[in-house]
C-alpha cells in the first residue's frame, strides 16, 4: 500500500456497522463527501477507502480492499481531507500499477510532485476540437467501413470466448495516423498507451503484457492492473486512475493517447455490487440508476482540446453477458459511445478472424474522417454501398434456407458470392496483416464488382466507370 | 442580497439535506455551501430542506452554510442569447472556458447574458402609451438581421413616462420608464423568468401550417405541424443526432433551441464548429444566427440536466412571444428522465416503473404542454414546435419515458435499427410511425404546391403497407411465385424506398429537398407505377420493367437534380414515357 498520504485529517476508532465492503462510521465531524480515507484493521495492516455518504455524525466509507478482518472496535478510520489522488508523470510509462495506481512491478514510487485528482473534470464543450483525423489500424473491417478517429471513443462488444484481446493487441500494435490512400506507408510509433485491466484473467493481463513486449511498445505503455482474484471495489478506481494519467500525457504532455480498458463488464459488475450493498433503489438488472452517468463520466474523458496537440482515444472492451446487446453495460455503452465494433459468434465459429460482424457495427465520426483530401473521393460512398449490398445478402440467405439456392433470381445467386467473398476476403485478415488503405479500398471494389452495376446504387456513376472490374458491360 | 438559511446535515451525491429556516421557498435558488454552489430547494418538512445541487458536492462537508435567494430557478432573457451556448443552469461556456481553461470548475459564476456588450436599439413607443405586459417597447438588432423585440414584463403595465432615443444600449440601460399606479419603474432589455413557469399568452390557435424540415420522410410521410410535438424514440446508433441536426439545420423556424441533454461532449462541438459556417437558406446567414444551444453533456451534473430542458424551453418561449416561430430539440429526453430517476432515488422515494418516480408522466406532460402555436399578450403570433429524441434501453418502446412520450405527442418517428444496419437513413420505420396533423396541414400544401399532397401521400403509404405485406409471401416462397401486377408494386416501393424515403444528410444536393422537389419525386413514383402497371397488366414480364434505364435515374434523381432545377423531372417524365411508351406498343396487340 501507498505511504504517500496526505497529512491531517481525524481519526476515529470503531465503526458503527459493516456491511460487504462499507463501513458506517460515527462520531466523526466535518467529514467531506468523496474524502479519502486510511483504515487500520486491529494487525495494524492499512487500506484505503471513499466516503459514499456523510450525515450530521456518521459517514459511509466504501473499502476499495473489501472488509475481511475488519472488526468493529479494532478498526481505526482517518479521514484523509481531500479526494482520491494519484502521482501522474511521464516516466510512468513503461511501467505496471495496481488498480489504485501504486507500483507493482518492483520499481519505485514514480517521482513528481504532481498529483491529481482521479475523478477528473469534465471538458468544457466549447474547449474541444471535433475529430477529424483518422488512425489507421490496418484492419479492413474498422479502416474501410467502421473508421477510428483520434480523440473518438469506440468500444469493442464482444463475448466470452472471442478474440478480442487478440483485436485490440492488433489495433494497438497497428495504430498509426492516417493517410491519404496510396500515401507511403509507416510504422506506428506515435501512440502513449494506457491499459485498465479490471477483473480479467491473470493470462489475459500477460498475453497483453507479452503482446506489447513482442511489438517493442513496452516502454510506452502504462498498466494498471486490477484482476479477477483482486478486490472488485478496486475497481471503480481502476479505469479513473488510467483516464487520469492519460488526461496529463494527453493535456499537458501533447502525446496521442491509446486507451484500452477492459472489461467494463466487471467494472458494471463492482458498481452494481456497492449499490446493492447501499440498499439503492435498482434499475434494470439490478443496476443503479446512475450507471449511465456513471459510464459517462469515464467514456466522456476521450477527445481533443483546442490548447493540446494531444489526444484521447478509447477503445473499450466489453464482453456482453449471454451475447445480448440489450444487456444495459453494451446498451448504456452504446448510447454513451461514438459506435461500437461487435464480435460474432458465427463468424467465429466459421474460423473468420477478427469475427466483426458488419452490420451492427457502427462508427459516427467516421464521416468526418473519411473521404476527399483525407482517405479517398469514394470512400464514404464505397462503404455504405458494401453495408446495403451486405444487409441485402442477409434477406438472400433468409430466403435461401428457405426455397432453396437454386430456386434464386440470377441477381440473387450473385448476393451470395458477393457476401461469402466479403466475409472471406474483406473481413477474413490475419492477425499479423497490416492493410493500407488502399488496399482495403481495392479488395472492397473487387467485391462489388461481383454485384451487376444497376445494383450499385448508392456509389456515384463516376466511381463505377472508374473503379468497377466486372463483367457487366450494360449502362 | 443572499442570506444564511440553514446548514448541511447530510450529502449523498447531487442531493442534500440542511436544517435552518422555516421561511425558505419551494423550488427557491439557494447556494450551498463555502463555494456557494447553485442548488434549488426541492423538498421541505419542518425546519429540513432537501436541496439539489447542480454542481459537484464532492469535498463539501456537513456543517457548511445554505445561503437562500429568495429567487426561483430563473433564466436571463434578452438581446444576446442567440449564439450562445449554456449549461443546463444558463452559465456561459466560453467565458468558463476563459476563465478556468478547458475543464469545467466548480463555482465558477458569470453573467447569462453580457452587461457590456451594446445593443443598436430602436424605441417603438412613445411618451404618454398605455403599455401591458407583452408589448414590444423597441428593437434590438441581435444579429445584422435578426431583430429582438424588447418586451413590456408580461406581469407589468402602465404609461409610458420617459423613452431612451435610438441609441446604441447595454442591457443594464434605462430604455423606458413607467408608471404603474403610484409607483414609477424603470425598464431596461434585461428580463428573468423562473424556467418552471410557462410564459403567458392569450390562447392557441389551429396549428396547421407544417414545420418544413427538408427531410422527405418527415415532411411528405409523416409531418409536424408549427407548434406541435414530436417524439424520436430509437435504439443507439439508429440516428437519433443525425435526424435532430438535419431538423436543427433545416427547419423554417426562425429561432432554433438546441439542447444536448446528457448527451455526448463531440457531438455539441460539431454544432458549434459547423453551424457558424452553414448558410441559411432562407436568410442568407450562418445558421448560428438564429441558434441558441444548451449543453450539458452526459458527463456534466446530472441535477443541472434536469434543468437544461427547463431552461431552453423558457427561452423558447421568449423568442415565440416576440413573434417568431420557434423550434426546439431535446436530445436526449430519457438522459432528462434518468436525471429524475437518479434524484428520485437519492431522496428514497417510492418508485413506479423501472425505478422511475411516479411523477414522470406528469413531468413529460408539463413539458409537452410548453409546446404551441399561440396568439400571443402583443396580439402577434408565435410557434413553440418540440422535438424531442427518446433513448429506450435496449431498443424496447414498451419502456416507461417512450410510453409516456407517446402520450403526449402527436407525432410519432420511430427509429429502426435494421434499417440503420442496412445503411437506410433516416432510419425512420414507416410502418411504426404516425403523424396526427396529416389532415391539419394538407391545406398548406393544397395552397403552396397546388396538388393533391395528402392523396398521394396515403397512396405511397398504401403500397409500402401492402409491400410489407407481400414481403411475408417473398420470404416464404421467393418473389418469382408472385403475380407480376404484385411484383410491379414491389418495383415501386424499391424507388420509394431507395428514391424517396432514403436522404444523405451529408451529401450537398440531398441534405436539403425543397416542398417542390418533394412533390415532384412523390409525383414522378407514383406516375411510373401507374403507368407501370397498366403494362404489366397487359402481360409484359416484370423483369422489362425491372431494367428500364429510366428507373436507376428516379432513384439517383434526390442527389442529381437539384432544388433550383425542377424542370428536370419534366424530362425524367418523358424519360418513363418513351420507355413505357415502347413496351406498351410491344404488348398491345
Amino acid at each position: 500500500m501507498s505511504e504517500t498520504t496526505i497529512l491531517g485529517g481525524q481519526e476515529v476508532v470503531g465503526v458503527g456497522r459493516i456491511e460487504g465492503p462499507i463501513l458506517v462510521v460515527e462520531g466523526a465531524a466535518n467529514v467531506s463527501y468523496d474524502e479519502v480515507v486510511e483504515i487500520k484493521d486491529s494487525r495494524g495492516e492499512l487500506r484505503r477507502g471513499r466516503v459514499l455518504e456523510v450525515g450530521e455524525d456518521f459517514a459511509v466509507v466504501q473499502v476499495f480492499a473489501g472488509s475481511t478482518g475488519l472488526s468493529i472496535d479494532g478498526t481505526r478510520v482517518r479521514f484523509l481531507g481531500n479526494t482520491l489522488h494519484i502521482p501522474v508523470a511521464e516516466e510512468m510509462l513503461g511501467r505496471i500499477f495496481d488498480g489504485l495506481g501504486n507500483p507493482i512491478d518492483g520499481g519505485p514510487e514514480p517521482l513528481t510532485d504532481r498529483y491529481a485528482d482521479v475523478n477528473g473534470q469534465p471538458i468544457n464543450p466549447t474547449a474541444r476540437i471535433y475529430p477529424r483525423d483518422y488512425i489507421q489500424t490496418g484492419i479492413s473491417t474498422i479502416d474501410g467501413v467502421n473508421t477510428l478517429l483520434r480523440g473518438q471513443k469506440l468500444p469493442l462488444f464482444s463475448g466470452a470466448g472471442m478474440p478480442h484481446d487478440q483485436l485490440a493487441a492488433q489495433i494497438v500494435r497497428q495504430a498509426t495516423l492516417g493517410k491519404l490512400a496510396g500515401a507511403p506507408q509507416t510504422e506506428g510509433e506515435e501512440f502513449a498507451i494506457v491499459f485498465a485491466a479490471m477483473g480479467v484473467k491473470n493470462d489475459v493481463a500477460d498475453y497483453f503484457r507479452r503482446s506489447f513486449t513482442e511489438s517493442g511498445a513496452l516502454t510506452r505503455v502504462a498498466m494498471f492492473l486490477n484482476l479477477a482474484d483482486d478486490p472488485p471495489v478496486e475497481r471503480i478506481v481502476t479505469p479513473r486512475a488510467a483516464l487520469t494519467l492519460a488526461e496529463y500525457l494527453a493535456y499537458e504532455k501533447g502525446m496521442h493517447v491509446l486507451v484500452v480498458l477492459t472489461d467494463m463488464t466487471n467494472y458494471g459488475e463492482a458498481l452494481r455490487q456497492i449499490s446493492n450493498v447501499r440498499g439503492e433503489v435498482p434499475s434494470r438488472k439490478g443496476y443503479p440508476g446512475y450507471l449511465y452517468s456513471d459510464l459517462a463520466s469515464l467514456y466522456e474523458r476521450t477527445g481533443r482540446i483546442r490548447t493540446s496537440e494531444g489526444s484521447i482515444t478509447q477503445i473499450p472492451i466489453l464482453t456482453m453477458p449471454n451475447d445480448d446487446i440489450t444487456h444495459p453495460m453494451p446498451d448504456l455503452t452504446g448510447y454513451i459511445t461514438e459506435g461500437q465494433i461487435v464480435l460474432g459468434r458465427e463468424l467465429n465459429f466459421a474460423g473468420i478472424y477478427p469475427p466483426v460482424t458488419v452490420l451492427p457495427s457502427l462508427s459516427r465520426l467516421m464521416k468526418d474522417g473519411i473521404g476527399k483530401g483525407r482517405t479517398r473521393d469514394d470512400h464514404p460512398r464505397w462503404g455504405a454501398q458494401l453495408y446495403a449490398a451486405y444487409a441485402r445478402t442477409q434477406d438472400v440467405r433468409a430466403l435461401a434456407s428457405v426455397i432453396g439456392e437454386e430456386e434464386l433470381s440470377d441477381v440473387d445467386q450473385k448476393y451470395l458470392k458477393f457476401g461469402r467473398a466479403f466475409e472471406r476476403e474483406f473481413v477474413n485478415q490475419a492477425f499479423t496483416e497490416n492493410r493500407s488503405i488502399e488496399r482495403t479500398l481495392e479488395i472492397g471494389w473487387k467485391l462489388l464488382s461481383i454485384l451487376p452495376k444497376k445494383e450499385l446504387t448508392r456509389v456515384n456513376l463516376d466511381e463505377i466507370e472508374k473503379y468497377y472490374t466486372g463483367t457487366d458491360a450494360s449502362n | 442580497m443572499s442570506n444564511e438559511v440553514g446548514k448541511i446535515t447530510w450529502i449523498s451525491g447531487p442531493v442534500v439535506r440542511a436544517k435552518g429556516s422555516r421561511n425558505v421557498g419551494m423550488l427557491e435558488l439557494v447556494e450551498v455551501g463555502e463555494d456557494r454552489l447553485v442548488g434549488e430547494v426541492i423538498g421541505l418538512k419542518g425546519d429540513q430542506m432537501t436541496v439539489q445541487v447542480y454542481e459537484e458536492t464532492a469535498g463539501m462537508q456537513t456543517g457548511e452554510t445554505i445561503y437562500g435567494t429568495g429567487l426561483p430557478l430563473s433564466v436571463e432573457l434578452g438581446p444576446g442569447l442567440i449564439q450562445s451556448i449554456y449549461d443546463g443552469v444558463q452559465r456561459p461556456l466560453p467565458l468558463i472556458e476563459q476563465a478556468v481553461g478547458s475543464f469545467i470548475n466548480r463555482g465558477a459564476r458569470f453573467d447569462s447574458i453580457s452587461r457590456e456588450k451594446k445593443w443598436k436599439y430602436t424605441p417603438k413607443v412613445k411618451v404618454g402609451d398605455e403599455v401591458k405586459g407583452g408589448d414590444i417597447l423597441g428593437v434590438a438588432m441581435e444579429t445584422d438581421t435578426f431583430e429582438h423585440r424588447v418586451m413590456l414584463n408580461p406581469d407589468d403595465k402602465g404609461t409610458i413616462t420617459w423613452v431612451a432615443g435610438a441609441g446604441e444600449y447595454t442591457v443594464n440601460d434605462p430604455i423606458a420608464k413607467l408608471k404603474m399606479g403610484k409607483e414609477e419603474k424603470t425598464v431596461t432589455m434585461l428580463q428573468r423568468w423562473p424556467v418552471r413557469k410557462p410564459r403567458p399568452f392569450t390562447d392557441r390557435r389551429g396549428a396547421n401550417i407544417p414545420l418544413i424540415t427538408g427531410q422527405r420522410i418527415l415532411d411528405t410521410f409523416f409531418p409536424v405541424a408549427k407548434g406541435g410535438a414530436a417524439g424520436i424514440p430509437g435504439p443507439f446508433g439508429s440516428g437519433k443526432t443525425v435526424t435532430q441536426h438535419s431538423i436543427a439545420k433545416w427547419a423554417d423556424a426562425e429561432v432554433i433551441v438546441y439542447i444536448g441533454c446528457g448527451e455526448r461532449g463531440n457531438e455539441m462541438t460539431e454544432v458549434l464548429q459547423e453551424f457558424p459556417h452553414l448558410i441559411d437558406p432562407r436568410s442568407g446567414r450562418p445558421l448560428m444566427e438564429r441558434t441558441v444551444l444548451i449543453a450539458n453533456t452526459s458527463n456534466m451534473p446530472v441535477a443541472a440536466r434536469e434543468a437544461s430542458i427547463y431552461t431552453g424551453i423558457t427561452i423558447a418561449e421568449y423568442y415565440r412571444d416576440m413573434g417568431y416561430h420557434v423550434a426546439l430539440m431535446a436530445d436526449s429526453t430519457s438522459r432528462w428522465a434518468e436525471a429524475l430517476r437518479e434524484v428520485s432515488g437519492r431522496l428514497e422515494e417510492m418508485p413506479a416503473e423501472e425505478g422511475y418516480p411516479a411523477y414522470l408522466a406528469g413531468r413529460l406532460a408539463e413539458f409537452y404542454e410548453r409546446a404551441g402555436y399561440v396568439n400571443n399578450l402583443n396580439g402577434s403570433q408565435g410557434s413553440v414546435s418540440i422535438v424531442g429524441a427518446v433513448s429506450p434501453p435496449g431498443g424496447d418502446f414498451s419502456e416507461p419515458v417512450t410510453q409516456h412520450t407517446k402520450r403526449f405527442i402527436r407525432c410519432f418517428w420511430a427509429l429502426d435499427k435494421s434499417l440503420a444496419s442496412a445503411r437506410h437513413f433516416p432510419a425512420i420505420n414507416w410502418l411504426d410511425s404516425y403523424s396526427e396533423y396529416l389532415e391539419d396541414v394538407g391545406n398548406w400544401w393544397r395552397e403552396r404546391t397546388g396538388k393533391d399532397w395528402l392523396a398521394m401521400r396515403n397512396r405511397a403509404m398504401e403500397l409500402l403497407s401492402e409491400e410489407s405485406r407481400l414481403s411475408q409471401i417473398v420470404k416464404l416462397v421467393g418473389p418469382d411465385a408472385l403475380p407480376f401486377t404484385e411484383r410491379m408494386v414491389l418495383e415501386t416501393t424499391r424507388l420509394i424506398r431507395e428514391g424517396l424515403l432514403q436522404q444523405n444528410a451529408t451529401e450537398a444536393v440531398d441534405a436539403y429537398s425543397s416542398v417542390e422537389k418533394q412533390i415532384r419525386m412523390l409525383e414522378l413514383v407514383l406516375y411510373f407505377h401507374e403507368r407501370g402497371m397498366a403494362i404489366v397488366k397487359r402481360g409484359a414480364p416484370i423483369n422489362l420493367i425491372h431494367d428500364l434505364p429510366v428507373v436507376d435515374k428516379i432513384i439517383r434523381a434526390k442527389s442529381t437534380i437539384n432544388n433550383e432545377e425542377l424542370q428536370k423531372f419534366d424530362d425524367l417524365q418523358k424519360e418513363i414515357d418513351q420507355q413505357m411508351g415502347q413496351l406498351d406498343a410491344e404488348y398491345r396487340q
